[in-house]
């Protein structure tokens, strides 16, 4: 097991960008940004303060007074967290006077603290005790007296007692070990941006509150940053509580959403103990959310399922049976399917949630063993128009800028994204700019939650109606053209300018004003003007935008038009601007890159350009197909109309997570040889004749690719619990098709995908150790890789403007369907909640619920929390509605996160007219008082049941 | 797969390009030839004659690779 960690030493004040100043501490001279406080100044000379309130995450409080220093020329002590070095100061850290009055400070802290340290959870982990051993603390002269941490005094309950707060699943608060040092409300404030905490009263009456009853009822959304930032036990994680403090740490990536957060995996032996969000990783800086904090309880669930299985039909019982045994099976079926049906009548499915080696190794499967390039991946049902539109218009389908980016955006334009609930770690980076002055516009059918955020101005919010994208970013553009608003430098030195004239011409005609649309698209012309020249005005414009824009019929001309934007107001190219994809998965960015798609080879290149083609030939040393294979949607086509038997899909569940799910069914059935690699029975499984156990991103090797480009490293801390990494597994399947394939180490397949794919030209693990992480591209152009794209020159060339003609949906509301429905998730789950409803995170989100306006409601005599039954074209389903006005009259919004729920019963067939991106994000809609679950949800449960049995061992 | 389902994929790709500048029918083909399967294309052709297609869809017809 490979130990990684770089220690990172708490340096007490965030670290300052100035010009240099030169200072003595202790008789060292040491030279440091101007704005550096005198504790870091220190803390680079290897010098520690003592210091209680202060920590390098949050900004100077100066409140516990242990770190005090003497600065010639200076009078008193200062504290050295909040005072800012100066050229020429002599400070001292250590005198007389200073251990004293440390000592003292030290002995009224401890005198309300409860001596249990032997007993304590934070022994061992606790700064308190490391103070009052730094400050050489020998004795507590005060009597006792008023406390807040004894049950009872003097015969009687204490009255400044509160029992310790449970309520929350994973960390506890016990206000009796609380030093009020404020580190944990200055951490929801500053880093997380939720400002769910506070201090009641004043002195030695100040208490930490969340305001309500408990953490649990509290606005607190676990992100776990007061967690980390409390020096003692007072918050304190749960795990650590029972198995005690780690022992080992490992830098590895969370297996989450495509912020791709550090962490370090603490460690007991090859136990987990804690996720830590690690302070050097480029994504996160630090921070976390509940999902990849604390919802990791999966990986160890019961129903993890850790042998392989066969059967012959779907509804025989499962038997498992050896890894050998399952792999000559899978090979069997596949080999059956191909002979009896031709070589394409087979095919993969990549995974955007395992590694970017595993998803190599399933695409390199499919084109160079079963001679097929019938591959593609959950992508295909999100961002596949952003590797559409972005290839068209910029040259590669990658967001343009990193995270940091974010720290200098003026203007943020968040189209079809709930970054708050999506992607957690980067609201939080945005919120933090947004309370520093940036504007915000956010295009969406729902009032997200961003749109709140505390101490921002006004955010504009224009409300479409779903499915109308396109006209509401043509009349933006519409907006900048025509009242002289675009970067006409920029689009001549950068673009092609008769593309752009031609573009300007579409974009001005009168029908693509705010006025002439403001009907369809539910927004105020005046709010959209008002968005426009924010936008075009603010020196740095960034849009970032999610599944909103992408999940549309006209997903792919959705992003033509964004980057149409980014582009005719120059904001391309630097810090603080850009488009930017925020990717659902882990590695989304990654399954693309890789060679996911059955058009593309790994680095974007298409499967007909001859030069391509050879370089992968003469490294497999085989001949590839250069005709396009079947995507997702028309695989299951395939097979329901018989031409496609055999599929092996890792890590994807697309019988719930792909729309109309009715259609997916019977393509699944329709198949011979379904094989289902994956960590739990899900419900693609229903279907499945193979069951290959997967393993979690805790027991393998490898890198996942967030949406900045970057490739963070995924370090194993623990064995496979199946016995292989899924790497190993799907090279086993291929040795078993009769490959000879001889993989030791994730290593060896990065060193196959740098060979052949020029943007990866330059990573290898040896520089992934070294750098933390790296951002594609990174070759001999770019040795240590490419925070922004697109500096000098569109990797394309010449930006390509396109024009974006509306064009509605084909599923419109009527009478029957008046309503539109629209879909999206919430923080404390997961996309199909596989990992997170195997979690405590269900305590925050039980079901999927309906939202409603209750002017919807009421016109059908639906009141909150009733049962509805919600049916479209394609189906029905029932679950309970929630009435709020997030949501405009004739919009209703389900999150998708429970399998019995169904939401995908509903969505239609409808998609992207590129790239078959299916249309989830509208589907017309009737709701109607219900009794209870529809009859497809009882014969799914009953199905369920049906096809999950396993035979009990002999 | 259904040729009525094909013929529709194809007349959404047309709406796109009506609206571009350039050879219309030829950036259809264009894109059919490169994403479509070689299978999804031969049905798609075979089946043609009874869709209702987009005018710039026919008019790309003679120009989608027939797989061999």
């Amino acid at each position: 097991m490979k130990d990684f960690i770089i220690p990172s030493k708490d340096k007490g004040t965030p670290a300052k960008t100035g010009a240099p100043v030169c200072l003595t501490i202790d008789g060292m001279n040491i030279t440091v940004p101007e704005g550096t406080s005198v504790m870091r100044a220190a803390a680079e000379a290897g010098i520690s303060v003592p210091k209680l309130c202060a920590t390098d995450m949050l900004d100077a409080y100066g409140s516990c007074r242990l770190c005090v220093v003497e600065i010639e020329g200076m009078r008193g002590t200062p504290a050295s967290c909040t005072t800012p070095v100066r050229e020429g100061m002599v400070v001292k850290t250590q005198t007389d006077q200073l251990g004293r009055l440390r000592r003292g400070v030290m002995e009224l802290y401890i005198s309300d603290h409860p001596l249990d340290c032997l007993t304590c959870a934070a022994n061992g982990d606790c700064e308190l005790q490391d103070m009052a051993g730094a400050v050489g603390l020998r004795d507590v002269r005060y009597a006792k007296g008023e406390n807040h941490f004894e049950t009872r005094a003097a015969e009687v309950e204490n009255p400044l007692y509160i029992a310790k707060d449970v309520s929350n699943p994973y960390f506890s608060y016990d206000p009796a070990k609380c030093i009020v040092c404020m580190r944990c409300v200055r951490a929801c404030e500053e880093v997380q941006g939720t400002f769910a905490l506070t201090v009641e009263g004043r002195g030695f009456d100040a208490r930490i509150s969340t305001g309500t009853d408990d953490f649990l009822n509290s606005d607190c959304v676990s992100c776990g940053a007061c967690v980390q930032a409390c020096p003692t036990a007072t918050l304190q994680e749960k795990t650590v509580e029972d198995i005690g403090i780690p022992e080992h740490a490992v830098v590895t990536t969370c297996a989450y959403c495509g912020v791709g957060c550090s962490f370090e995996a603490q460690m007991r032996g090859d136990q987990l103990v804690r996720m830590v969000p690690w302070k050097e990783g480029k994504a996160n800086r630090g921070h976390s959310c509940v999902k990849g904090r604390f919802a990791w309880g999966y990986a160890n669930h019961g129903d993890r399922i850790l042998n392989p299985m066969i059967r012959d039909a779907i509804t025989d019982p499962w038997r498992e049976v050896s890894w050998d045994e399952a792999l000559a099976f899978a090979a069997k079926g596949i080999r059956k399917a191909q002979a009896d049906h031709g070589k394409d009548a087979a095919g993969v499915i990549t995974s955007s949630r395992c590694t970017n080696e595993e998803t190599f190794l399933v695409q390199k499967l499919a084109r160079a063993v079963m001679s097929t390039n019938n591959t593609d991946t959950c992508a295909r049902v999100c961002h596949s128009p952003t590797g559409y539109g972005l290839k068209q218009t910029f040259g590669t389908s990658a967001g343009t800028q990193d995270f940091d980016s974010v720290e200098q955006v003026d203007c943020a334009v968040v189209i079809g994204a709930n970054p708050t609930d999506g992607h957690p770690v980067f609201a939080s980076r945005l919120r933090k700019r947004m309370r520093q002055g940036a504007s915000l516009i956010v295009v969406d059918p729902r009032r997200i939650d961003l749109l709140e955020t505390a101490h921002m101005g006004e955010g504009l919010h224009l409300p479409l109606r779903p499915g109308t994208n396109v006209a509401v970013l043509t009349a933006l553009a519409h907006v900048i053209v025509t009242e002289g608003l675009f970067d006409e430098g920029f689009i001549r030195s950068r673009c092609d300018w008769d593309e752009w004239a031609d573009y300007a011409e579409f974009a001005a005609d009168p029908a693509h004003s705010p006025e002439a649309v403001a009907e369809l698209t539910g927004v105020p012309a005046e709010t959209l003007r008002q968005a426009a020249r924010t936008y075009a005005s603010a020196p740095n414009g960034a849009i970032y935008y999610g599944l909103g824009v992408t999940e549309h019929s006209q997903g792919s001309t959705t992003v033509i038009a964004i980057a149409n934007l980014a582009m005719m107001t120059g904001n391309i190219g630097r810090p603080g601007v850009g488009v930017n994809p925020l990717r659902g998965q882990n590695n989304v960015q990654g399954s693309c890159d890789m060679g996911s798609f059955p058009h593309e080879l790994p680095g974007y290149r298409h499967v007909s350009d001859d030069s391509a083609r050879a370089m992968f030939e003469a490294e497999w040393n085989t001949t590839l197909d250069p005709e396009p294979g079947l995507r997702i949607p028309n695989m299951l086509d395939a097979a329901v109309s018989g031409q496609f038997k055999a599929l092996y899909i890792q890590g994807e569940d697309i019988l719930q997570s792909d729309p109309d799910t009715r259609h997916v069914a019977a393509g699944l059935a329709a198949m011979d040889c379904v094989i289902v690699h994956d960590l739990f029975l899900n419900e693609t499984a229903r279907y499945a004749h193979v069951f290959l156990p997967g393993s979690t991103f805790l027991e393998k090797d490898g890198t996942f690719t967030n949406a900045e480009r970057r490739i963070n490293p995924v370090r194993r801390v623990m064995a496979p619990k199946a016995g292989l990494a899924d790497w190993e597994a799907t090279q086993a399947l291929a040795n078993a098709l009769g490959a000879d394939w001889n993989y030791t180490h994730p290593s060896e397949i990065m060193a196959e995908i740098a060979r052949t794919t020029p943007s990866f030209a330059g990573v290898t693990y040896d520089l992934l150790d070294a750098q933390g992480s790296i951002q594609w591209p990174c070759n001999e152009a770019h040795p240590e890789g490419s925070p922004v794209m697109h500096i000098d020159g569109f990797v394309r060339g010449k930006g390509h403007f396109m024009r974006t003609a509306y064009v509605a949906t084909d599923e419109r509301t009527g009478p029957r369907f008046p309503l539109l429905l629209t879909t999206g998730r919430i923080l404390s789950q997961y996309n199909v909640g596989a990992q997170t409803r195997r979690t405590e995170n269900s305590v925050w989100h039980g079901e999927d619920l309906l939202e409603m306006h209750p002017h919807d409601a009421e016109t059908r005599g639906i009141s909150d929390g009733n049962w509805v039954r919600l049916a479209s074209r394609a189906g029905e389903t029932s679950l309970r509605v929630t009435l709020t006005d997030r949501v405009s009259p004739g919009v209703v919004y389900t999150t998708f996160h429970h399998p019995d729920t169904q939401a995908n019963v509903v969505t239609t067939d409808n998609s992207d007219w590129a790239t078959n991106c299916p249309e989830y994000k509208v589907t017309a809609v009737q709701v109607a008082l219900s009794n209870g679950p529809s009859d497809w949800q009882e014969l799914y449960e009953a199905q369920s049941e049906l096809t999950r049995q396993i035979e009990p061992a002999q | 797969m259904s040729p009525e389902k094909l013929g529709h994929m194809a007349n959404q790709i047309a709406m796109f390009f009506e609206s571009q500048p350039g050879d219309q029918a030829r950036a259809v083909a264009d894109h059919i030839n490169a994403n479509w399967a070689p299978a999804m294309r031969a049905q798609f052709l075979d089946g043609a004659p009874e869709q209702a297609l987009h005018p710039l869809v026919t008019a790309a017809l003679p120009e989608i690779r027939r797989p061999a």
